[in-house]
């Protein structure tokens, strides 16, 4: 539910990044803000267990700069993903305008994949909105495993198993190499930015 | 998906925040949606926190503790306070999507600042309800 302010001028915008736990959702934002330091005037926020899982959600906010007479204000957020945290994983999902899924390539980890996009559907609907309609671009992650001889799902496989429907923009990419995750983060910007235009003006 | 006030209305809602709080002695308060995002916000001029982590958060904190109110049979809790030693934080329900959350000191009371918080808030619903 992005807000246009018109007397600051300043539309801000929701973005979440959903899939399965340890799928790399928290070292996409990680990246992000390395990338981008310079451009970002605060501190990524993180509210994380001990054990270095998120508990609650991960939140960047940075201005991606002006769009038509406004400044925009991207807020970034990542939700846990772990099975037992879907109450705040929903929370989370509050007002969101766009999503990154970013699923695990690894090979065992495919059917986690498939229950979280399954869970991420279910949780919009609460909020009455439709995993079709949303801004949505799929992260196929840990591109980089390949290299270490982890067997990986191939990006035909996982555009079967998560994207024959949903027809989303999708990247094979690395959040630990950086590969592909600017263009990620390009794409939901544009995407989500077209739709509010179409919305809002 | 997504919502615009206008000049006139925000003029308004900051106009009361200034008269009705930040005059009283409250150090900052800001109203935000439920999704994190900064409606209007105020403060003394010595403030230097950055709002926006702090509306997140605070969005979060007010889902979070509004499940647990669930759970347990309740609508909502109807005070959701912080304190600290120097600077304590209270939040406070706008209509069904709004959050009122206040920063303040040791020189004001939580009594008094939750009456001004409501007649803020009275004030407020009247600009906003559609």
């Amino acid at each position: 539910m992005a807000f246009v302010n018109s007397k600051t001028k300043e539309i801000q915008v929701k973005i979440v990044y959903y899939g399965p736990g340890r799928g790399g959702k928290t070292t996409n934002l990680e990246y992000i803000y390395k990338k981008f330091n310079s451009r970002i005037k605060t501190d990524m926020v993180t509210i994380k267990t001990s054990g270095d899982r998120t508990l609650f959600f991960d939140f960047l906010p940075f201005d991606i700069g002006r769009i038509k007479g406004y400044n925009v204000r991207m807020q970034l957020y990542t939700v846990p993903g772990q099975v037992k945290y879907n109450a705040t994983r929903r929370l989370v999902l509050r007002g969101v305008d766009g999503l990154v899924f970013v699923a695990d390539s690894i090979k065992v980890r495919r059917n986690k994949n498939i229950i979280s996009l399954k869970n991420l559907q279910e949780n919009l609907t609460t909020y009455k909105k439709n995993i079709f309609r949303i801004p949505l671009v799929m992260q196929y992650n840990k591109k980089d495993l390949e290299k270490q001889g982890i067997p990986l799902l191939d990006f035909n496989t996982l555009e079967r198993d998560l994207n024959s429907q949903l027809k989303a923009p999708s990247y094979y990419a690395s959040a630990r190499t950086g590969e592909n995750i600017i263009q990620t983060l390009k794409k939901i910007i544009t995407t989500t930015m077209n739709t509010l235009h179409k919305e809002l003006i | 998906m997504g919502y615009t006030l206008g000049q006139e209305q925000l003029d308004r809602i900051e106009e009361i925040l200034k008269q009705d709080l930040i005059d009283l002695g409250v150090h900052c308060v800001f109203l935000i949606d439920l999704a994190g995002n900064i409606i209007s916000s105020i403060d003394n001029g010595k403030y230097e926190h950055d709002i926006y982590s702090l509306a997140a958060l605070a969005a979060g904190n007010f889902g979070a503790v509004s499940a647990m109110a669930s759970i347990i049979g309740e609508d909502e809790f109807s005070l959701l306070f912080h304190k600290g030693k120097k600077e304590s934080m209270h939040f406070s329900k706008v209509l069904a999507d709004f959050l009122l959350v206040t920063m303040f000191g040791k020189e004001v009371s939580l009594g008094f600042l939750r009456l001004k918080v409501t007649e803020a808030i009275e004030k407020i619903n009247k600009i906003l309800e559609p």
